[in-house]
């Protein structure tokens, strides 16, 4: 029997050199008269030991990292295909205190099956739910999911049940299943790990969603910052239809459900479900007002379940280990798991995935180790680019939807962003109004408008021009955009900005920078001492 | 010129992780071009071809919501969306050209001139400015001898921004042709453009 050797095609991974890598060992293996297998998996997650190479043994799955090119020969004369000891080994993988002291529900196979092997999935507890899900009446299917208690994982946490329920309850000759992969939260890339590394779960996802309600169509909207996801998913899907589990009868049950995936293009907006519907259509993506609701009139005017992605690949393990099950993780309304994004400024960045309600200092510290400059932690953004800034003295709250709407935050899509002292709160609170400016859809005025005269107010505070009354302007600004648009964008924007000033006034509160120059400091120091009427 | 730095790891891995290495730049000699997509790889990017223009419309013509399949398609076979595609497209669609101009310009991706042969991509979402995208954009915009959104005056690499590219773990990042790179301190982004100048 050959060794099987694991190393990640994930895009972060690939990001660090694991191309290289996986091709020294393949070299290294064939000059070596060695046989192995060499398998492309997801990644696991623990991105700061990425390329993390994994041999399997009689003893499990050794890990190795991070691995260099130039590493590949010492490993091989170490013998690490027999999992011995090297400067790089960190012991068995599922040991390592980061993944073992998490729940993995949602990616309990991401890093460990080949992404695109539908045997390896179905042998590692695929499509056991659907199994489940094609025993069940239409309503049985949705009253599981509601009683599971998930909730979308896109940020609004509307509960996922519901949603369904409408849209079952809806007739229409045709109705569709939209999955939302345009994660253009900063700070996120759960859903782009799924995508390229436990595809299948998503299309496991999405199909009991489709019998559940009765679609026949799905459509997964992918961002094309992603090409490696896109091209993945695409593959997948092709496998999973040749596989008999999408197309006319999926599954032997005689059901029909077909998928496709399309790519984005660059639209931050476009991950707001109606501007994601238009933008299916083919047109410009512009949110639409609601009512009428996406699951009464969504994609092309028909009844449609817009989900995250991360809520639908979920849906497979509720329905294979039941509502109760998963419902006994978490905490108050907050039930199942979250997905945590360790990101930005962070030692150990990764994905972190257990129950809800541990706090941000245990994400951040137990788990994250800190600051990768080792400086000390002055802010963290949860939610993305409309999420609140955060102190320090806010690392005692707990991450589930209410502790953080109790404190003026949003806990998103579980991205957290760390930043060290030497971040600058009012130039995040800038960005955060010029990035609501270019990415605004421009439907509604408080949003397209009010993020310009934001920046611009905005600047005037920095530059200490009126500062009391500027501050006393933007606060009611921001009050405008929260009760008067029409979506989250510039409905949120304000959080990032206001949350900013709220907790960091002293960066509110420094002399104004000197206005940028063409001309040369001394050239203007030495005109005015040879020309002192100047 | 950074590299991995060895580095004892405290708490809380205990004993099970012995050493591990200091998470800083990877060693750029290790990171190299091999091209692991095409998507937006530049490499075979055609000249404006009308013809060959009307053959991707009709490939795709039939979908449902064909619009930006056939953006993404055009862009993928000349680098950018030709004002002549408007008028192509409009009518393979029964639209009116104001409605795919509209489209065109509303999303960030598609361009409406040539890009450079290779095309540097440059994270500025929040991740990477905790990680000091700044500096990087100043240092690439320096040694590029381009601001951002500018191709190089002899055609090689254009400089575009882009907000998140999902590899926060590991800021500030970059994609360069469609492949990806992260840890990116100022010799990695000299290796990248060093490279992509290079003459062909």
């Amino acid at each position: 029997m050959t060794v099987k050797v694991y190393v990640p095609r994930d895009s972060a991974a690939l990001s660090v050199g694991a191309e290289g890598v996986a091709r020294a060992i393949a070299s290294e293996a064939s000059s070596r008269g060695i046989e192995i297998t060499l398998v492309r998996n997801g990644s696991r997650g623990l991105f700061w030991l990425e390329p993390l190479v994994e041999v399997e043994t009689s003893q499990g799955r050794i890990a190795y990292g991070p691995v260099s090119r130039e590493a590949v020969a010492g490993l091989f004369d170490a013998g690490f295909l027999d999992g011995k000891a090297h400067a790089l080994f960190l012991g068995p993988t599922e040991e390592i205190p980061y993944l073992k002291q998490q729940e993995r529900l949602t990616f309990a196979r991401c890093g460990i099956v080949d992404p695109l092997s539908l045997s390896d999935y179905v042998a590692h507890g695929g499509y056991r739910g659907l199994q489940r899900a094609l025993s069940l009446a239409q309503e049985d299917i949705v009253a599981e999911v509601t009683n599971s208690g998930l909730r979308g994982r896109g940020g609004a946490g509307f509960p996922t049940g519901i949603k369904w329920k409408t849209v079952l309850g809806a007739s229409s000759d045709q109705k569709y299943i939209c999955c939302n992969a345009d994660e253009g939260d900063s700070g996120t890339y759960a859903d782009r790990m799924i995508m390229e590394g436990d595809p299948f779960v998503l299309i496991e996802g999405m199909t009991i969603a489709a019998i559940a309600v009765g679609a026949t169509q799905g459509y997964i909207y992918c961002r094309s910052e992603y090409p490696h996801a896109f091209r993945t998913m695409q593959r997948a899907i092709d496998i999973a239809r040749e596989g008999g589990y999408l197309g006319a009868n999926v599954a032997g049950s005689g059901k029909r459900f077909d998928l496709d995936v399309r790519l984005g293009a660059g639209a931050y907006i476009c991950g707001e479900e109606t501007s994601m519907l238009e933008s299916l259509e083919g047109r410009r993506g512009q949110i639409r007002p609601k009512p009428p609701l996406p699951a009464l009139e969504g994609l092309f005017g028909k009844p449609t379940v817009v989900n995250n992605l991360i809520t639908l690949a979920t849906v497979p393990i509720v329905m294979d280990k039941g509502a109760d099950y998963y419902r006994d993780f978490g905490v108050g309304r907050s039930r199942g798991t979250l997905t945590i994004q360790l990101a930005g400024n962070i030692k150990h960045g990764g994905l972190v995935e257990t129950a809800f309600g541990i706090t941000l200092h245990d994400a951040i510290y137990k788990f994250g180790g800190g600051t990768s400059t080792g400086r000390p932690l002055r802010a963290v953004q949860v939610g993305g680019p409309l999420g609140a800034y955060f102190p320090a003295s806010f690392l005692d709250t707990p991450l589930d939807y209410e502790a953080f709407a109790a404190r003026k935050g949003m806990l998103g899509h579980g991205g957290i962003v760390a930043f060290d002292d030497s971040v600058d709160l009012a130039k995040q609170a800038r960005f955060a109004m010029e990035f609501c400016a270019v990415e605004s859809c421009g439907k509604c005025t408080p949003c397209r408008v009010g993020s310009t005269r934001g920046v611009e107010v905005i600047d005037r505070i920095i530059a200490n021009e009126n500062r009391t009354k500027n501050l006393e302007l933007l606060d009611d600004l921001c009050e405008l955009m929260t009760d008067g648009s029409l979506c989250a964008l510039g409905g949120l924007i304000p959080l990032p900005v206001m949350s900013a000033i709220r907790h960091f006034p002293e960066d509110f509160d420094k002399p104004a920078p000197a206005p940028p120059t063409l001309i040369h400091p001394d050239v203007l120091k030495s005109n005015r001492e040879t020309h002192p009427w100047r | 010129m950074t590299s991995y730095c060895n580095w004892k790891a405290k708490a809380p891995y205990g004993n099970v992780i012995k050493l591990i290495r200091k998470p800083c730049a990877p060693n750029w000699a290790s990171v190299s071009l091999e091209s692991t997509g095409k998507l937006l790889s530049m490499s075979n990017m055609q000249a404006w071809d009308a013809g060959r223009a009307q053959a991707r419309i009709r490939e795709l013509e039939h979908l449902p919501g064909a619009l930006l399949p056939i953006l993404h398609a055009l862009q993928e076979e000349f680098g950018y969306i030709d004002p002549q595609a408007t008028p192509m497209i409009a009518g393979a669609l029964n639209l009116s050209r104001a409605e795919v101009h509209g489209v065109i310009s509303f999303y960030h991706d598609f361009r409406h001139h040539p890009p450079g042969r290779h095309v540097l991509r440059i994270c500025r979402a929040e991740s990477c400015q905790s990680m000091g995208c700044d500096a990087l954009v100043q240092h690439v915009e320096k040694r590029a001898g381009v601001k951002l959104g500018e191709t190089t005056p002899d055609g090689s690499l254009t400089v575009e921004q882009v907000f998140c590219l999902g590899n926060c773990a590991l800021s500030p990042a970059v994609m360069l042709d469609g492949q990806p790179f992260g840890r990116v301190s100022p010799s990695i982004a000299d290796f990248l453009i060093d490279s992509a100048q290079r003459p062909q």
